[in-house]
């Protein structure tokens, strides 16, 4: 800490220390004015640039007089048009002094004009360190063009300054606490590029504090302050492990990216950081920048490599499988992917029993969300995607890289050389997959030889039986070019395929030697030493060609191919008896002058012709060995004389020289010829390593599939503690809280604290994203989404854990519930929901709840929208009713602390507290035990059953697409301020509807809509059931929105009735009398204004208490309140939006009569409500 | 991940250098120059080379030498994909790649290498959010800086970095609202000697030009999507929507981008525009040889082509050409041996012809291989696949646009092989 202190005090003295070291600095200076001598060294790389240089020296000059330097600055290259300018260049040198002065002065142009000069002698290379303590003044500039320019020089030179650096930390302290966003974010990131060792404290400091910004920027930046400040500091390392931990827990993609940036290079090895965070990484990763993406999947390759299985594993295996199990496999279409996922996880326990690999769901999520990637304009990412597939997708899906991988041939040539190193090590594995795309490989005359060799590599790999014949007509069309490094390659290549393939060889060998008698050396050498190769593999039918070869021996001189010549003859020298000898005679005679591959040829021919035929050859390998033992060469020396005592009899040799023949003469297996890019796969593909073929340093190994899966668990996301608190408060208090104490937490996608003018400019410029109409299907936002689903499963799994013990029945009526009202997947998987019940494990489902949810379409605010979620998950995991209960618990409690002083006496404690631990059961108990003597009609909890069903869109008007839509009574789970609409939707015409969607949403101020998910595509005659949410504000007010198809678009309303702009409450006759009591003398308000009486006649069906609950309940949704009396019948509600209690009575009399009490808060409800029941009762 | 950067020059100066992380010496350029003296074209240059302490990984373009300086594993075509968008922000802020206007421009450039890239990992390359933050010089600005003492700096901080689509600056204001599509498409074709095809695909761009207030939701579709075979996005298109409804929906960058490419599938026939036919021969006798093409027009879907333009590698040992042609200029390069023919505008009704005689010194034996054509044309209105956009909407925003398509045709990569 003292180290901190220290520096902390420092600027308080930074005017003095600066003047002087100044002073210094200045007096060193007098001696060696002329700037340019410190770097004399490498000037004669500069000849180019003095025009330049000029303009600077011109201006230089006058500089100091004022204002004119920076319009001198600006005509200078005008006037001199780059005309050199050598000789003057040394006789007006650019004083640092004149500079020194132009910062020193006050006026900012001159500070900026002196900046610039600076800069530019950094681009060149030049050393401007002596300027430091002038320059690092201006660190504080107001003007920030300045700023910059200051910022670009401290980071360059801070390092050799360390001393004087310090001076300027102080500013970018101050600028760490600025209330903006960007100047936080830009101090951080001058203050981590410093690369001065004494701040590391500060650095760790900041980057802690900025770990935790509000702003998603700052954040961004502190993610890349992390591998600075560990190659600053090594020791750092577990405490910038943390940081990358709780970055790496951000749902934003403006900072993932970078922080897995920073995770590879600090702690790559830490894979089980990525645990928690890998589902997120893989749905965010779609909206993170596109370098972010490269890094992003880079890292997910490795990880899945440690955590699932080897998908090709059983590859024989699935074959026999049949049908069914190949489209599960195959099929990546998008549409069945979902469906496909979820049968995996429904299935997941049977298969694993059944089956020896099943796709691991995480597995699938990540090869599903990085497949739209191949579509990226960026290279790096397309490359990321396919080694991403190559090393992780199941055999039958890798194919879908290579039409992207082709694309790229089109690039730059850079792009085209990565690209097709990776296409030819992918080629040797997986041919089938490149084969279409055979002709996009053709070479032509004008690209550049190294393209055209990795080409060559590529056809030559994709060549087989069937399309052999088209290849070696093109290979005939190159052997012809001027590019005779290509020539020899395409020589090669053609040596390749007729090793490979039967059928051609001859054809291949005929056409090789008809090259031999080609004019250019190279090509005739390069023939050789393939056709060497190619003979070796039948010479018996070859002697004419070994003869022909014999003869080129007078005329080749490249050393390959003379020692090819010559090993082929000595291999086979009873193919060729007579010529044998003869050509050793010949090369006898120019040993001397030979190369000394060639020489160790000649004594190999020798001592084998010397085994076959001593009579003619022993004195010529005699003379040949003699030649050899005083050659220069050791290896030639060496060789000799191993073959001396090996062939040549001698009473001192050994048992060796028996074996001599079988020793030389033994069958030698042909050579195989391979790709260089054979098993090259084993580096991770696009990587630096693998181009080179050599580890590159800081490559992280690519590790082999594990034998058995890892616990697929530690990716489940877990709890927090606090969660548990927030799902019971309202939703204000729970912003507040967010924002108070986790202030990190609480903002998404840049909605942050109102401080931040930044951040709702960003803000707005979302929400006119959603006016636009089309945010459903915008795939930018989607991120926000997923980011919510994230956030909301982990409630969820709180809440599981929570109930743990209730589970198994609670569970079903939430699965029931949910499926009922969520989209067409969701329908889907309730076909399969058999076999889901029986299967308890909690995960899968709650994976499964997730997944339909990133899927469902979007809210306008997604503030509002993590809240509603949150609302959801509390909904779901509980009975339905029991939402309901917590919000009129905490509104209770509210009430009562006003009420408790002014007016009545509270709602009895007892009571309260027992209902908001209700479970569904318990009310249905508590109901048994209520003082009511009657039995209770089941309306009274569960919605009637006969609802009441609107037309949205008749089937003439839409074009054979009808809507039915009515009010479920569910709790719409994501929002329960929301009304939930069902619609079904039936597709009465004969072709299919695609992409059903809600456009264009007008609403009334203050309503709120939530679309259902899109149905992507209604069959003809099929039909659909989808729920959305409509917050009616406590209105009867229409929610007109358009109901689009991919062809068409009607405009259509809904208006509720205001019976369904309530939801049902329980209360016990007491609390209902109370709370009556109370709505009657309720705050301030006129006695009598909250309540409406009407007498009625009964319809004569509806006389019996049966009858009039029935009716009732169907008019409005409510729940009966049990009560003692016979004659009466109390209903309990609450508005949707506002909560506002809705209370009914209806007092029975004799012959019918009756009367009809309505208490509601909201006088309108309460009077339209009144006419409904009415009229219900009435009718 | 990106240490350091050095622009070099055509003939190996190294005239601007930047650092990322500490400095390293400019000496590491050494092993290029080297590799570049090997390969004798810059193209043939190896763009990924090993030193024993770094890895140097190139890229040539405007004839100058990118050449950046790497210390770890790194996926080359990350850095690749970022020098080349280095290049496009310099010539999308200059208007020219090259040499002098860099060094005319050397602080602007420092600034932008300074804001791309932060401690060697790239920061800001959407060239909306650098605009925002380093405006582009103009004549204009620069006779107003220079008055004023003003500067190229943006004074407002870049919020486009910000929000959810960095691709797009705030505040857009144009008082004439216009969007203009130019689908591009470029035939890379291969013929043989008879003129048959060998092998023939279309490649297809659409360039735009979106100069349109706030934030428009543009929505484009094609009356055949079903022609486009593959495709790559500019960030800003909503892949699902293509996916589901083969529609282009997007809000678009302000100003200059490519918005989509495209691969028409080589299943489909491809149209060739014209057909060439020529006779190159060398004579075993006499040191030369003859030459004579022809151009005529093949399937033009009843549009001109326009500057067609023919250029010829001549083999090592063509001295000099004495040729005619009937219409248009050609130009021989004694140095690189490239013929050039430019011959304009094809009349259907007078073919071009060019020919004549190629001498070669004598002794010197007579190339084996005839050099292959590169035919360069252009077609104007005519998108040779066959697509077309249908119709362009936009949401969003209440003003009415101009909304422009422009159909043209191009030769891309055509070879002629003789």
């Amino acid at each position: 800490m003292t180290t901190m202190q220290k520096l902390l005090q420092l600027p308080v003295n930074a005017v003095n220390i600066v003047k002087t070291v100044q002073s210094q600095v200045q007096g060193q200076e007098e001696d060696k004015s002329p700037v340019l001598t410190p770097d004399s060294g490498p000037q004669t790389w500069y000849s180019a640039l003095q025009p330049d240089e000029l303009r600077h020296l011109r201006s230089g000059g006058t500089g100091g007089g004022g204002g004119g330097g920076g319009d001198q600055e600006e005509r200078a290259p005008l006037e001199d048009g780059g005309g050199g300018g050598g000789g003057t260049f040394q006789t007006q040198p650019l004083r640092h002094d004149d500079l020194k002065e132009m910062l020193d002065s006050n006026k900012d142009s001159l500070k900026l004009e002196a900046m610039k000069r600076i800069v530019a002698m950094i681009a060149r290379g030049k050393n401007a360190s002596d300027l430091f303590p002038a320059v690092v003044k201006n660190v504080a500039c107001k003007n920030i063009e300045v700023k910059k320019l200051v910022y670009v020089y401290l980071v360059r030179y801070a390092e050799e300054q360390q001393d004087l650096a310090l001076l300027s930390i102080s500013t970018f302290q101050r600028g760490l606490k600025d209330p903006n966003q960007l100047i936080r974010a830009s101090a951080l990131r001058v203050l981590s590029s410093i690369r001065v060792t004494i701040i590391v404290p500060i650095m760790m400091l900041a980057i802690k504090e900025a770990a935790s910004d509000m702003s998603p920027y700052v954040r961004k930046t502190a993610a890349h302050a992390i591998p600075k400040l560990y190659s600053l500091d090594p020791e750092q390392k577990d405490q910038l492990i943390e940081v990358i931990e709780k970055l790496l827990a951000d749902k934003t993609t403006l900072v993932a990216g970078s922080v897995v940036m920073a995770f590879e290079e600090v702690c790559p090895e830490r894979i089980d950081l990525i645990h928690k965070n890998y589902r997120k990484l893989c749905n965010l990763l779609i909206d993170v920048e596109e370098w972010g993406q490269v890094v992003i999947i880079n890292m997910l390759t490795r990880y899945a490599r440690t955590q699932f299985l080897n998908p090709n594993i059983n590859e024989s295996l699935l074959e026999e499988g049949g049908v069914g199990e190949k489209t599960f496999y195959g099929s990546d279409e998008d549409e069945d992917e979902d469906e496909d996922e979820k049968e995996k996880k429904a299935e997941a326990a049977a298969l694993a029993k059944r089956k020896p690999y099943v796709m691991d769901p995480d597995h699938r999520l990540l090869l599903r969300n990085t497949k739209p990637l191949l579509q990226s304009r960026n290279a790096a990412v397309v490359m990321a995607v396919a080694q991403l597939y190559f090393h992780l997708a199941p055999k039958a899906e890798v194919g879908v890289i290579a039409k992207a991988l082709v694309r790229l041939l089109r690039s730059h040539s850079e792009v085209q050389y990565v690209v097709l190193q990776n296409v030819a090590t992918m080629t040797i594995k997986r041919r089938g997959m490149f084969e279409p795309y055979l002709k996009s490989f053709y070479i032509r005359s004008t690209d550049p030889t190294q393209i055209k060799v990795l080409k060559l590599e590529v056809l030559t790999n994709l060549a087989n039986e069937t399309n052999i014949s088209t290849i070696l007509r093109e290979f005939q069309t190159y052997i012809k070019s001027m590019d005779k490094d290509f020539v020899a390659a395409t020589i090669q290549a053609i040596g390749r395929c007729a090793t490979n393939i039967g059928e051609v060889r001859d054809t291949c060998l005929n056409g090789l030697v008809q090259l031999l008698s080609n004019r250019d050396e190279l090509v005739v050498a390069e023939s050789v030493v393939v056709i060497k190769k190619l003979l070796q593999m039948q010479p018996e039918k070859h002697s004419d060609i070994i003869k022909h070869m014999a003869k080129l021996t007078d005329n080749i001189q490249v050393p390959m191919a003379r020692a090819s010549i010559l090993w082929l003859i000595g291999e086979y020298c009873e193919h060729v008896p007579k010529i044998a000898p003869d050509v050793l005679r010949k090369m006898a005679k120019s040993f001397t002058n030979e190369e000394d591959i060639v020489k160790l040829q000649i004594i190999n021919l020798a001592a084998k012709l010397y085994l076959t035929n001593s009579k003619q050859t022993k004195l010529l390998t005699q003379y040949v060995l003699n030649l050899a033992k005083y050659d220069q060469n050791y290896d030639i020396r060496d060789r000799a004389r191993f073959i001396r005592q090996l062939i040549v009899p001698t009473e001192k040799s050994g048992a060796l020289s028996k074996y001599a023949k079988k020793l030389f003469l033994a069958l030698k297996p042909a050579p195989v010829l391979e790709s260089p890019f054979k098993d090259r796969d084993h580096f991770q593909l696009g990587s630096l390593s693998h181009l080179l073929n050599a580890k590159a340093g800081g490559y992280q190994e690519l590790p082999d599939w594990p034998e058995a899966a890892p616990d697929p668990s530690v990716r489940n996301v877990e709890v927090k503690e606090s969660v548990p608190e927030w799902t019971k408060c309202s939703s204000r208090e729970k912003r507040k809280e967010k924002k108070v104490e986790k202030p990190f937490y609480s903002d998404s996608e840049g909605e942050s604290g109102p401080t931040e003018s930044a951040d709702s400019e960003s803000d707005s410029a979302s929400g006119s994203e959603s006016a636009s109409g089309s945010e459903e299907s915008g795939s930018r936002s989607e991120s926000e989404e997923s980011e919510e689903a994230s956030e909301s499963e982990e409630e969820e799994e709180e809440e599981e854990e929570k109930k743990k013990k209730k589970q198994k029945e609670v569970k079903k009526t939430v699965q029931e519930s949910e499926s009922e009202q969520s989209s067409e997947e969701d329908r889907k998987h309730e076909r399969k929901s058999k076999p889901r019940k029986s299967d308890t494990e909690s995960e899968s489902d709650e994976d499964e709840e997730s997944e339909s949810e990133s899927s469902q379409s979007e809210s306008e605010d997604s503030e509002s929208e993590a809240e509603v979620k949150k609302k959801k998950k509390a909904s779901e995991a509980k009975p339905p009713s029991k939402p309901v209960k917590k919000e009129s618990k905490k509104e209770k409690k509210e009430m009562s602390l006003l009420d408790l002083d002014d007016f009545e006496p509270s709602p009895s404690p007892q009571v309260t507290p027992v209902n908001t631990f209700l479970s569904n059961s318990l009310v249905t108990d508590l109901e048994g035990l209520s003082l009511s003597d009657s039995v209770l009609a089941p309306a009274t909890i569960a919605p009637s059953s006969a609802l009441k069903s609107y037309e949205l869109l008749h089937r003439i008007t839409g074009e054979g697409l009808s809507v039915e839509y009515c009010f479920s009574r569910q709790p719409f789970s994501p929002d329960a301020n929301m009304v939930a609409v069902q619609m079904q939707v039936t597709n009465n015409a004969t072709t299919d509807t695609k992409n059903l969607h809600i456009e264009d949403v007008k609403l009334q101020s203050g309503m709120r809509v939530k679309e259902f998910p899109e149905i992507e595509l209604l069959a003809a005659g099929e039909t659909a059931t989808a729920v959305m949410g409509i917050d009616f504000c406590d209105s009867t007010q229409a929610a007109n929105f358009q109901l689009c198809t991919h062809a068409r678009k009607f405009f259509v309303s809904i208006q509720p009735p205001v019976g369904e702009l309530m939801r049902p409450v329980f209360l016990t006759e007491n609390e209902f009398k109370k709370e009556q009591e109370k709505l009657l003398h309720n705050l301030g308000q006129l006695m009598g204004m909250n309540e409406i009486t009407e007498k009625l006649t009964l319809d004569a069906k509806c006389r019996n208490e049966h009858a009039i609950v029935q009716r009732v309940t169907t008019a409005a949704n409510l729940s009966r309140v049990p009560c003692g009396s016979d004659k009466e019948c109390r209903f309990a509600g609450r508005t949707v939006t506002s909560s506002s209690l809705v209370l009914v009575t209806v007092a029975t009399k004799e012959e019918g009569a009756a009367q009809l009490t309505v208490n509601c808060e909201k006088m309108v409800i309460g009077t339209m409500l009144v006419k409904d029941i009415l009229l219900a009762l009435t009718q | 991940m990106i240490h350091s950067l050095f622009l070099i020059n055509h003939s190996g100066d190294i005239f601007l250098e930047k650092h990322w992380k500490s400095v390293i010496s400019r000496s590491v350029c050494d092993y290029f120059f080297e590799a570049k003296e090997k390969a004798v074209d810059p193209e043939n240059v190896p763009p990924v080379l090993q030193t024993p302490h770094h890895y140097l990984i190139t890229v040539y373009r405007g004839k100058l030498f990118f050449l950046s300086v790497i210390q770890t594993e790194v996926p080359p075509l990350f850095v690749i994909e970022f020098l080349h968008r280095v290049a496009d922000t310099f010539q999308d802020y200059f208007g020219e790649c090259s040499e002098g206007v860099i060094k005319d421009n050397v602080v602007t450039v420092y600034e932008l290498l300074e804001e791309m890239l932060d401690n060697g990992f790239p920061l800001a390359t959407e060239s909306n959010v650098l605009k925002e933050m380093i405006r582009p010089p103009t004549i204009l600005r620069s006779v107003v800086n220079t008055l004023t003492g003003g500067s190229n700096v943006g004074d407002m901080l870049p919020t486009g970095q910000l929000s959810n689509i960095p691709w797009r600056r705030a505040g857009v204001k144009y008082t004439n609202n216009e969007a203009y599509f130019d689908v591009i498409e470029e035939i890379d074709a291969i013929l043989d000697k008879s003129g048959t095809t060998v092998f023939a695909e279309i490649q297809g761009a659409i360039e735009a030009c979106v100069r349109l207030s706030g934030m428009p939701d543009l929505t484009l579709s094609f009356m055949n999507p079903r022609l486009l075979d593959d495709v790559s996005f500019h960030p800003c298109v909503r892949f699902k929507r293509w996916e589901s409804e083969r529609v282009l929906s997007f809000i678009p960058p302000d100003g200059n981008f490519t918005l989509m490419t495209y691969h028409v599938s080589s299943q489909n026939l491809v149209a060739i525009p014209v057909y060439v036919k020529q006779n190159i021969s060398f004579f075993e006798t006499g040191s030369c040889g003859r030459l004579e093409i022809t151009i005529g027009p093949k399937q033009t879907m009843g549009k001109t082509v326009e500057g067609l333009m023919v250029t010829i590698h001549m083999p090592k040992a063509v001295l000099s050409v004495n040729l005619t042609a009937t219409q248009g200029n050609y130009t021989y390069d004694l140095a690189t041996k490239v013929l050039v023919w430019d011959i304009g505008k094809l009349n259907p009704q007078k073919l071009p012809n060019l020919r004549g005689s190629l001498s070669m010194p004598s002794g010197v034996p007579k190339p084996e291989e005839n050099p292959s054509l590169n035919i360069d044309l252009k077609i104007q209105q005519l998108a040779i696949s066959g697509v077309k956009v249908s119709r362009l909407d936009m949401y969003g925003e209440k003003y009415k646009p101009f909304k422009g398509v422009k159909y043209v045709t191009k030769a891309g990569k055509f070879q002629v092989r003789t």
